[in-house]
């Protein structure tokens, strides 16, 4: 697997990019871009009350209708936009951040500190994740911040077990061996001999995982742990929306399609990315 | 065999108590906050210092954990600090329905989710194919709180066939049960079913192209044969693991779907119980959901060995 993965390809082989790759590419692009270009181009302010315009339903003026507070349910959703691409990245950046360094040492140092390591990934694998990030949140007031450490720790064991599998892997090669033979220093080996060298499964991985942290970070709002009143949250959004429903579905139907389009676009994006690195799968696929 | 299942149950045992501890030190981190809450809001210091000394809150760490260990031993989960009624019936109550929601999601995911699966990987490229990977795909992409609120939308609001939310009285009768249970369990369900399927059919597509599949079907037997008998016991294997993987989600589910369908269950009772800082509920609740997903996955992992004998024996 991992050797498929950074076998060099062969220069004049023919590249065809998935359809996959193409859509997911373009929905990704396209969320991105309105996310970054969101407090630009939102018509109004996402927390900008008006009791006149209470639960409007859309037309030209306020085009996904507007929420109970009056608020501007599109300017919302593409606030909302940036928060869950944010709790995407951020909680991914804080389980690699976390996750990475010890699978390196889990999977070279000494077979006590791997033992230990893996023991401690064992019982926070014995939580389910919501549970988890759940108990995390209890101990203090909510925030989005905190949600987004929380989901980051959630997911910290699989990546752990990822990094460490790959190491034990690369630990064989006879460039460890020989640095080691050189007498270079642990941190060394870990970061810059094993590191370089581990990553393309771990960014395969960090896209499934960025999807995984976009949906929890929404339900830990959704249960109001994370993001609290007035953020735009879509997770929040919808929560907010169920009083009223009936009335005015429209301010739970956006944020929840923003949201299921933005993972659909990554998950597209992923499944191309594999498709398009593993030449077995594109065999596989036509044949 | 015995073996290995004495040292998944001692390992899982461990991890138990580790978890007690956990769980325990965790929320007991809210300095406090207990005395604060029994004794409400226009609180004295004094009367705050009275209620601490009352409950033992200033004893040292391993002596209160001490004695809640000992109550749990004894069956004793505590008193809610918000209705002050003791912990054990309640949970108890809100277990067994989540544990008919739970049931009921299980079944249509390990019946939906491996048919539709091995249909697929049967009739690989074909149109039911691309179908059923459309439909997986938009299950493992939209959030099951979205989809519940979809559900709730068009089925009990516009067409008003089912309930919005909440639980039947015990003796409402079948339907009345049943009409309740419908829209939790499709909800709690969906991703799983698309999670399943998926493995399902991977891990066909790859045994229908081996050796033994294709010897099989050379001898004239007929395809049913092939399929039921030869292809699918080795293509469930993977299909158990996820499966295991998949009650953890359950029970992450549970606790949303709940809070969606204001479903009187254990999630809901766990996410009330932090709502309120209702300590002695917040760790039995969590202590019971942990429990249970640890016992699941070591059914899992049993399963796994009986059904794959190179651990059987090993």
């Amino acid at each position: 697997m991992v050797s498929a993965l950074v076998e060099p390809r062969p220069a004049r082989r023919k590249w065809r990019l998935p359809v996959t790759l193409l859509v997911g590419l373009a929905i990704t692009g396209v969320i991105l871009v309105l996310a970054i270009l969101a407090p630009v181009i939102a018509p109004y302010p996402f927390d900008g009350m008006n009791i006149l315009t209470r639960l409007k339903p859309p037309s030209a003026a306020h085009w996904f209708g507007t929420d109970d507070f009056g608020r501007d349910v599109l300017s919302r959703t593409l606030i909302g936009a940036r928060l869950s691409l944010l709790m995407g990245f951020g909680a991914t950046f804080i389980s690699f951040a976390i996750g990475v360094p010890l699978g390196l040492l889990s999977g070279y140092a000494s077979r006590t500190v791997d033992e230990m390591i893996m023991r401690a990934m064992d019982v926070l694998m014995s939580f389910p994740p919501i549970l988890l990030g759940l108990l995390i949140l209890t101990v203090t007031p909510p925030s989005i911040w905190k949600a987004m450490v929380a989901v980051g720790i959630v997911y910290v064991p699989a990546i752990v077990r990822l990094t460490r599998s790959v190491t034990l892997e690369i630990a064989q090669e006879e460039f460890i061996q020989a640095a080691r033979a050189r007498d270079d220093d642990l941190l060394y080996i870990l970061f810059r001999e094993i590191l370089p060298n581990a990553w393309p499964p771990l960014i395969v991985e960090a896209g499934l995982r960025v999807t995984f942290a976009i949906l929890l970070g929404a339900a830990f709002s959704f249960l109001g742990m994370g993001a609290q009143p007035p953020s735009s949250d879509w997770g929040l959004m919808i929560s907010d929306a169920r009083p009223y429903l009936e009335a005015a579905p429209w301010v739970a139907l956006a944020p929840g399609l923003a949201m299921s389009l933005t993972v659909i676009g990554i998950n597209l994006l992923g499944d191309g990315l594999r498709m398009a690195l593993d030449p077995r799968l594109q065999a596989g696929k036509s044949g | 065999m015995l073996t290995y299942v004495l040292k998944r149950v001692i390992s899982i045992a461990t991890i138990l108590v580790v978890l007690s501890v956990l769980i325990f030190g965790i929320t007991q981190t809210l300095p406090g906050s207990v005395a604060r809450v029994i004794a409400g809001q226009f609180a004295t210091p004094d009367m705050i210092a009275a209620i601490e000394v009352k409950l033992g809150l200033n004893d040292p760490f391993y002596v209160q954990y001490g004695r809640w260990a000992a109550g749990l031993l004894h069956g004793d989960l505590g008193r809610s600090l918000i209705t002050e009624r003791p912990i054990g019936p309640v949970l108890w109550a809100a277990l067994c329905n989540s544990a008919i929601l739970a049931v009921v999601a299980f079944v249509l995911v390990t019946v939906l989710g491996i048919g539709l699966g091995v249909l697929s990987a049967v009739r690989q490229n074909g149109f039911l194919d691309h179908s059923v990977s459309m439909f997986t795909f938009l299950g493992i992409s939209v959030p099951e709180f979205f989809w519940g609120i979809v559900l709730i939308l068009v089925f009990a609001r516009w067409l008003n066939w089912l309930p919005a939310g909440g639980a039947s009285e015990p003796d409402a009768g079948l339907g009345r049960l049943v009409s309740h249970i419908v829209l939790p369990s499709l909800t709690l369900a969906f991703a799983l079913i698309a999670h399943v399927s998926r493995m399902t059919r991977s891990s066909m597509v790859g045994v229908l192209r081996s050796q033994y599949v294709r010897h099989a079907r050379a001898k004239g037997m007929s395809e049913r044969t092939v399929i039921m008998r030869h292809a699918l016991p080795n293509a469930l294997l993977p299909t158990i693991t996820v499966l295991a993987i998949d009650v953890g989600w359950l029970i992450g589910g549970v606790v949303v779907t709940e809070t969606v369908f204001a479903y009187p269950g254990l999630g809901r009772a766990l996410i009330f119980a932090i709502e309120r800082h209702d300590l002695p509920m917040i760790q039995a609740s969590t202590l019971v959901i942990a429990a249970i997903y640890c016992c699941a996955n070591l059914v899992a992992d049993l399963l796994y060995a009986f059904f794959n004998p190179k651990i059987r024996y090993g």
